[in-house]
């Protein structure tokens, strides 16, 4: 017999009293307002998040990164970076944010680890826990590109924010690799108080982008 | 009224003033109180030792016994839980659907002091007058498993005389648990050392509780440590007036 | 015992670490001897205690997620065959491989197996209960296999060459100086000039495991949810170490117990609200991942799920018992359990400390190898009210007590009171006798164990000149 066919005969016959099945409640919240940025912008702060607001995303991404080094992935919104920026794009042969950046490969594990910090866009904000979350798309990019760097800037879209776990998770697509992210990485190993600053990226800048 | 009184075992036994006090307390707010001599135990320490089945003649005893009253009140939040909580649970383990079915009845008419004093019989200020400063522990299962609140507290604030201070870390269990006490005696004596330090910084000079198993751990700590605190069940204070 | 034929399948012993070596009664007293612990355990559960509190109480509905939580959970188990053979299928068809363990032993092989076929001889770990139980880096380091744990407390555990005290903190027995201590004595590389300011301890960790994670090609590690309906896989993290192991090294194995299968994708809205809260008292967890077998040119291309049994099944034959299984390691119980506090986690002899340990430890275990635990516990029940999925510990705990092999003694001594207390008469004749205090004086002297237990600390009560039943005559 198989381990699969013992382990299911043993589930079976414990089940063999054919326990109950409850409906589940979803009394919980499922329905929400607008999700209120000030909420998120609270919540981002409160966990050691630096949050801007702003149209010209390439001017606060060029203050927050001075003379350091970008990586960024390859669906990446040009103007979102500075003009004078050496970004390195992180994309498969023959992608990138376009023509004029030249042609691009995959970026080996040294240059990421080399870079000051990474720009990328977000699948979806949530305001109640000062969540952003990230699904490997174009202008997310590969999970490695916004793990290895020590800075992470997020550019998000007001209408990504949602008020609630339930609405995100309504909006993911499971089948994508996610990354969820509150606040910069952080330990409650160490009396069980929240330290920012273990082995995820230290600083995590999340730029809320209006229109002009 | 007329009120079926369940005295409790350790009540009877060890501390009558508790029962006595709860005779006295309903008899001065017009009830009559009646004390159906055929019960005994309501079988918590059994059941809470892991032995259900010693248990069922007493759960059966107890079903039997109360029957026939409409209201029974137990000076006691712990053998109250039991009684609601565990009793059919005993009486299924055992089979015995019609004892179950019992069991969850009389359970459905069992009060708690506060929880009748307050819900059915609606009063809060009992006339009781009691000079002296004095701290509530509000023990584990009048707490979390009859979620009686503040009941205790709104009885013991309409004292006169009275001067309630609030305990620290209330809510912690002093470590008393029915034969916890003796299988952990360590860990059972270090929850303790922390109650009698919150009780000691009280400065209380009585501390009460609804359970005299909870009174009879801390009181024989305070005792102990010649602190000079007293433990006084709840209804001694509300059954206290100046006359007596 | 056997359950309707098919012999109940517990945890095996001589393989992993679900049994202590001395009851707990005696294990408590060595840590109650250990002041230092006990006010590092009680700080840290403080904190978290007040923590936990404030963000439950930012949500209106935290009730209605329990009770959801809870349902949920005794849906799946009710129809676990079904969701485990789905989870298997949809993890299979998005280019994993999964692996069935029936016990520790199984899925220690299993793993090193796989670590064997890659040909390296080192491997990262993420903090993983289920890995803890079946021992494997025991397992692993008898292969000439490296396991390295990457989570802070784990890797303060591996470096004091101690033992894991808590679910979700296993060094939260040790305090910052401690640590600074330990990464001095055992941390190569280290700054001398180390201090112990938590933030300089983290930084430490970072520069001590950086290498170790940009050049291992292999991790192991738990989870906390697989999704029946995507299989979908989630760890939920702090420090990126998690991301780490799951995003840098070729090869990622995942030994999951079976009782951690959920239901629906939408069912995460649930968990994702529930734990993190309950857990380290924050609305969410610094990170999440959740992938789904494969996915060509991001993270690991090699991807193993092992479903873990090792006692489950057992558990989920006892009606009452069963509902253990629903635990999200969360350790929200531990950290207001009043026995934990004291004595911390070691004493409970099995990875799995505090009330739900005291419930689960001998169900995966047959509790006559945990006899001590179901006992471990006053019943105050701020386990069950903590509980983000409503398992109800404390009726657990009592139903356990009733399967423990009890000592002739007490059993004797049971008996007799209940015979008495069901026969009125002689009952008000034994209360009448009963003037044990005049015997033995308030302090009890002379009482023989177990009773001398409560008069060490503790008067006896004075008995009363009448019982109240006689006073109710005398009236």
């Amino acid at each position: 017999m198989s381990s699969k066919d013992l382990i299911l005969g043993r589930v079976r016959a414990a089940l063999a009293d054919d326990p109950a099945v409850p409906e589940v409640p979803r009394s919980y919240r499922r329905e929400f307002p607008p999700a209120d940025l000030d909420v998120l912008i609270d919540r981002l702060v409160d966990y050691k998040a630096v949050v801007h607001r702003g149209s010209d995303v390439a001017a606060i991404v060029g203050d927050i990164i001075g003379a350091g080094t970008l990586v960024v992935p390859p669906g990446l919104p040009k103007s979102w970076l500075p003009p004078e920026s050496p970004a390195r794009v992180d994309a498969a042969p023959g992608i990138g944010l376009g023509p004029e950046t030249g042609p691009h490969s995959w970026l080996d594990q040294a240059a990421i680890v080399a870079a000051d910090g990474v720009v990328t866009g977000a699948a979806v904000a949530i305001a109640e826990t000062g969540t952003i979350v990230l699904d490997g798309s174009p202008d997310q990019g590969r999970r490695i590109l916004t793990l290895l760097p020590d800075l992470h800037i997020c550019v998000l879209r007001p209408d990504q924010v949602v008020a609630s776990v339930p609405e995100a998770i309504a909006r993911l697509d499971p089948a994508r690799p996610l990354t969820w992210i509150s606040g910069p990485s952080a330990t409650s190993d160490i009396e069980l108080n929240r330290v920012e600053g273990v082995h995820g990226p230290r600083n995590l800048h999340v730029i809320i982008w209006e229109a002009a | 009224m007329r009120i079926a009184l369940f005295a409790t075992c350790l009540a009877d036994t060890m501390f009558p003033a508790a029962a006595k006090a709860t005779v006295l307390l309903l008899e001065r707010l017009g009830h009559e109180v009646v004390f159906p001599e055929a019960q005994t135990c309501c079988g918590q320490m059994h059941i809470n030792t892991g032995y259900q089945k010693e248990a069922l003649p007493l759960v059966r005893r107890y079903v039997r016994t109360f029957e026939p009253y409409d209201v029974i009140v137990a000076p006691s939040g712990s053998c109250t839980g039991s009684i609601r909580h565990q009793h059919k649970t005993v009486a299924n383990a055992a089979g015995d659907k019609g004892l179950a079915a019992g069991a969850e009845e009389v359970a459905g008419r069992t009060y708690e002091l506060s929880e009748l004093l307050v819900d059915v019989l609606k009063v809060e200020d009992v006339g009781a007058y009691y000079p002296h400063r004095v701290t509530y522990h509000p023990t584990c299962h009048s707490l979390r498993m009859l979620r009686v609140g503040d009941r205790p507290l709104r009885l013991l604030r309409r004292v006169r005389g009275l001067d309630l201070v609030e305990l620290p870390a209330a809510e912690q269990c002093c470590g008393f648990g029915g034969t916890f006490a003796v299988k952990n005696a360590d860990t059972s004596t270090a929850m303790l050392a922390d109650k009698m330090r919150h009780v000691l910084d009280t400065g209380a000079d009585v501390c009460t509780a609804g359970d005299t198993s909870c009174l009879m751990h801390i009181g024989g700590g305070l005792s102990r440590l010649r602190t000079g605190v007293t433990t006084v069940h709840l209804a001694e204070i509300l059954a206290s007036t100046e006359k007596a | 015992m056997t359950f309707l034929g098919m012999p109940l399948a517990h945890a095996p012993r001589g393989v992993g670490h679900l049994r202590g070596d001395e009851p707990f009664p005696r294990a408590a007293r060595t840590a109650l001897a250990n002041p230092q612990l006990r006010r590092n355990v009680q700080h840290a559960t403080t904190t978290i205690r007040g923590k936990s509190g404030r963000v439950i109480a930012e949500l209106p509905d935290w009730q209605d997620l329990r009770a959801a939580g809870s349902a949920l959970k005794a849906y799946t188990m009710a129809n676990l065959p079904r969701l485990l053979e789905q989870l298997e299928a949809k993890v299979t068809e998005a280019g994993g491989v999964v692996h069935w363990a029936a016990d520790a032993a199984e899925a220690n092989r299993i793993v090193t197996g796989l670590v064997r076929a890659t040909g390296e001889q080192r491997v990262l770990k993420i903090k993983s209960m289920a890995t803890q139980e079946i021992g494997l880096n025991e397992a692993l380091a008898d292969a000439g296999i490296t396991p390295v744990e990457t989570d802070l407390a784990e890797l303060i555990v591996q470096l004091g060459d101690d033992k894991p005290s808590h679910i979700l903190v296993p060094a939260i027995h040790r305090n910052r100086s401690e640590i600074r201590e330990i990464f001095l004595r055992a941390m190569p590389g280290v700054d001398p000039a180390l201090t112990d300011d938590p933030p300089v301890l983290a930084a430490a960790a970072r520069r001590y495991l950086r290498e170790t994670f940009l050049t291992t090609k292999v991790a192991v590690s738990g989870a906390n949810f697989g999704i029946a309906e995507t299989g979908t896989l989630t760890v939920v993290e702090s420090e990126g170490n998690g991301r780490m192991c799951l995003t840098l090294p070729d090869t990622l194995i995942t030994v999951m117990g079976i009782e951690k299968v959920v239901p629906t994708w939408q069912d995460l809205e649930v968990f994702l609200q529930l734990l993190p809260r309950a857990s380290t008292g924050e609305r969410m967890n610094p990170y999440t991942s959740m992938w789904q077998g494969v996915t060509p040119g991001d993270g690991p291309q090699s991807f193993h799920l092992v479903l873990l049994d090792n006692g489950r099944s057992a558990v989920l034959a006892d009606e009452v018992g069963r509902s253990a299984l629903h635990c999200i390691r969360c350790s929200a119980c531990l950290n207001v359990c009043p026995v934990y506090e004291r004595t911390g986690g070691h004493a409970y002899g099995s990875v799995y400390p505090g009330p739900i340990g005291a419930v689960l430890s001998p169900q995966l275990t047959g509790v006559e190898d945990n006899a001590s635990l179901p006992y471990a516990s006053s019943l105050c029940g701020a386990c069950f009210d903590a509980c983000p999925v409503k398992i109800d510990i404390p009726s657990i705990l009592v139903h356990l007590r009733n399967q423990v092999p009890h000592p002739a003694a007490e059993k004797a001594v049971m008996a007799a009171a209940a015979y008495t207390m069901d026969r009125p008469r002689l009952y008000a004749r034994a209360q009448r006798a009963a003037k044990f205090t005049k015997l033995v004086g308030k302090r009890g002297r002379g009482l023989p164990p177990p009773l001398n237990g409560w008069s060490a600390a503790r008067d006896l009560p004075t008995p009363p000149p009448e019982s109240f039943r006689d006073w109710w005559r005398s009236r």
